[in-house]
């Protein structure tokens, strides 16, 4: 029983930050149609700004003082400040060309971005373990488990309510889902499109900043993490469907359990198993389980 | 429809100089440059393969690393469990094994076009990615498999002490009638009346349907041909690499494949050919001089999208077009 609820927490705890990321990337999708495929260098970014906004904050101590908790947003501020000036220097130019070229001028941001970060953080691993440990870990019955993980959790869950509230019952969200349903229309109805696609991808960017930054005390950020992200996040959007915040959600879910599954009990083959499912799905129902084709 | 190629007469005039200057160079140039161009030819072949789909299909594929990396680990089980050492026997291997996941791959993909098909080649090609990676007692995980040198042509050509001497003349020979060949079919295959379909079918897909084009099937066929083409590469390289490893499995290098077929020009024939040979030389220098090398990469790349979208091929093409008709 005690395991169980390990493996459940887990699982959510990989839900939530796939969801950040996820998420994310598919209401950029949705509002921009656009694959990022530099999305998650921008995770990365954020974990890596986190850390060292961290380690700065430590100098050479290693007790986290509370006050550092609040270093967390760090990371998820300045990918946004990335996006805001990404989107109008690089894609905008790019909307009205094919989309190939959409997908190539991300994956070479991709490169670039990769590289930025050896460049500012060295190759080596940077961690933020202090805010982890700093919270030390709970018991149930037989079980501990890290507080941390649980705050993470719990983030998760406030992002989503959060972003719902902001789509759905914002002056800024009817905007964003009228631009997401009939750019043209909205465009003649007095909307400043170009606003609205930078503020999309801010807050895309944002999102993979958060999943990042939240993250980092726990796993630490090292080169390469935005690349296995952005193809799990991948898996998570193509299952919910591309562009549909719902679906972001229940895709997370899905994947933060059959991953959990995985590890325990099918480890080799755990990843193949979730290409398989974003495969399958696509297959099935292309436009993913609640997404409008 | 406009044909992506010149008329034939013009293009064997430049082309047949071109292949004998191929030819020369080894005797000309270090040993070191002519083992750099056989990886710029292998992957020449490689792009060759994409570009069928790309080019001329209109569908861009992310997962083309699955054919090439199948290729290529086909060659390795084939030296290790069948203990073949004959080139063709591995050609042949790599060959069946592309071809055969291309054929199922290709099924499940051809239905969707744009996006969809972008993503759904890219998480195949990614279950064969973590197969390899997560099966080490099998595929040697992140170590890969290390692949003896070959002998050529049923065993008449041996590699011999010196496996750098042997790389740089007999097998850059080898892969040189080979990637003719494989220029020759495809320019067959492009303009043909199938390749003519594929084209109908990338301008306007209602269209070509409303003529008699199965349109999937013609896809599917094409899928095929791109995946066999690229695991011929892959086949190749191997020799070259003397290991195979699952990097060339993973999504970033079939990243690479669109970046070079890009950069030498998907509208042309001979585009992604060049691209192919130049990135090889652009990745190598980069890699050579500054740990930043994908950075210099991915900065190309963006120049690239931004300010010439035709590629080098297209450009050049337009800038010569541009005076004859003036005149």
């Amino acid at each position: 029983m005690d395991t169980l609820v390990v493996h459940v927490l887990n699982a959510l705890l990989y839900a939530s930050v796939m969801f950040l990321i996820a998420g994310g990337l598919s209401l950029i999708y949705g509002v921009m149609r656009i694959v990022n495929l530099a999305h998650g260098n921008l995770y990365a970014f954020g974990a890596y700004v986190t850390a060292w906004a961290v380690g700065r904050a430590l100098g050479g101590a290693t007790e986290a003082s509370f006050w550092m908790y609040a270093l967390l947003p760090v990371g998820a501020i300045a990918a946004a400040a990335l996006g805001a000036v990404l989107e109008p220097t690089l894609l905008r130019p790019l909307y009205r060309r094919a989309e190939e070229y959409q997908l190539l001028i991300t994956f070479g941001l991709l490169l670039i971005l990769e590289d930025l970060m050896r460049l500012i953080w060295g190759p080596y691993p940077l961690q933020a373990s202090a805010l982890y440990e700093g919270l030390g870990s709970l018991t149930f019955g037989e079980s501990i488990y890290p507080t941390y993980n649980l705050v993470v959790i719990v983030i998760g869950g406030v992002a989503a309510a959060g972003l719902w509230a902001f789509v759905y019952r914002t002056q800024f969200g009817v905007v964003l889902r009228a631009t997401s349903q009939n750019m043209r229309m909205a465009a003649a109805l007095g909307v400043n499109v170009n606003r609205v696609y930078v503020q999309a991808f801010t807050l895309g960017c944002f999102m993979a900043g958060l999943g990042g930054s939240v993250i980092v005390p726990q796993q630490g950020a090292v080169l390469g993490m935005g690349v296995d992200a952005l193809i799990l996040a991948f898996v998570v959007v193509v299952i919910g469907g591309l562009g549909s915040l719902e679906g972001a959600l229940i895709g997370a879910l899905l994947v933060g359990f059959v991953r959990e599954a995985g590890i325990t009990f099918f480890p080799e083959v755990e990843l193949a198993v979730l290409y398989l499912m974003a495969a399958a799905v696509l297959m099935i129902r292309p436009a993913g389980i609640l997404g409008r084709a | 429809m406009k044909s992506m190629t010149g008329p034939p007469r013009r293009v064997l005039a430049w082309s047949a100089p071109a292949l004998l200057a191929l030819i020369v160079l080894p005797y000309v140039v270090p040993p070191y440059q002519t083992v750099l161009l056989t990886y710029g030819l292998v992957f020449a072949i490689a792009a060759l393969g994409f570009n069928l789909l790309l080019g001329y299909t209109g569908l861009l594929s992310f997962g083309h690393s699955a054919y090439f990396g199948m290729g290529a680990y086909a060659v390795a089980f084939t030296v290790k469990y069948l203990k073949l050492e004959s080139m063709e026997a591995l050609l042949l291997g790599g060959i069946l094994a592309s071809g055969a996941v291309a054929a199922l791959f290709g099924l499940l993909c051809v239905r969707y076009t744009k996006i969809f098909f972008g993503i759904l080649t890219m998480a195949l090609s990614q279950v064969l990615w973590s197969l390899a990676f997560k099966f080490f007692w099998v595929t040697g995980g992140s170590d890969g498999l290390r692949v003896p040198t070959p002998t050529l042509l049923g065993g008449l050509v041996r590699a011999g002490s010196d496996k750098f001497e042997f790389l740089s003349h007999r097998y850059y020979f080898y892969v040189l009638a080979i990637f003719a060949i494989c220029v020759a079919v495809m320019w067959v295959i492009v303009h043909s009346p199938f390749g003519q379909a594929l084209q109908a079918i990338r301008d306007n897909e209602t269209r070509a349907e409303f003529v008699g084009v199965q349109v999937w099937h013609y896809r599917w066929v094409a899928f095929l041909i791109s995946g066999i083409f690229t695991g011929l590469a892959g086949a190749l390289w191997v020799p070259l690499n003397g290991l195979t490893t699952p990097d060339i499995l993973h999504w970033t290098f079939s990243g690479k494949m669109v970046f070079f077929t890009v950069l030498g020009g998907f509208q042309t024939f001979f585009g992604p050919i060049i691209g192919a040979v130049i990135y090889n030389y652009l990745e190598t220098y980069a890699v050579g001089h500054t740990v930043y090398w994908q950075m210099v990469l991915g900065i190309v790349l963006v120049v690239l999208v931004l300010a010439l979208p035709a590629g080098i091929v297209g450009t050049v093409r337009r800038l010569a077009v541009r005076p004859a008709k003036a005149a």
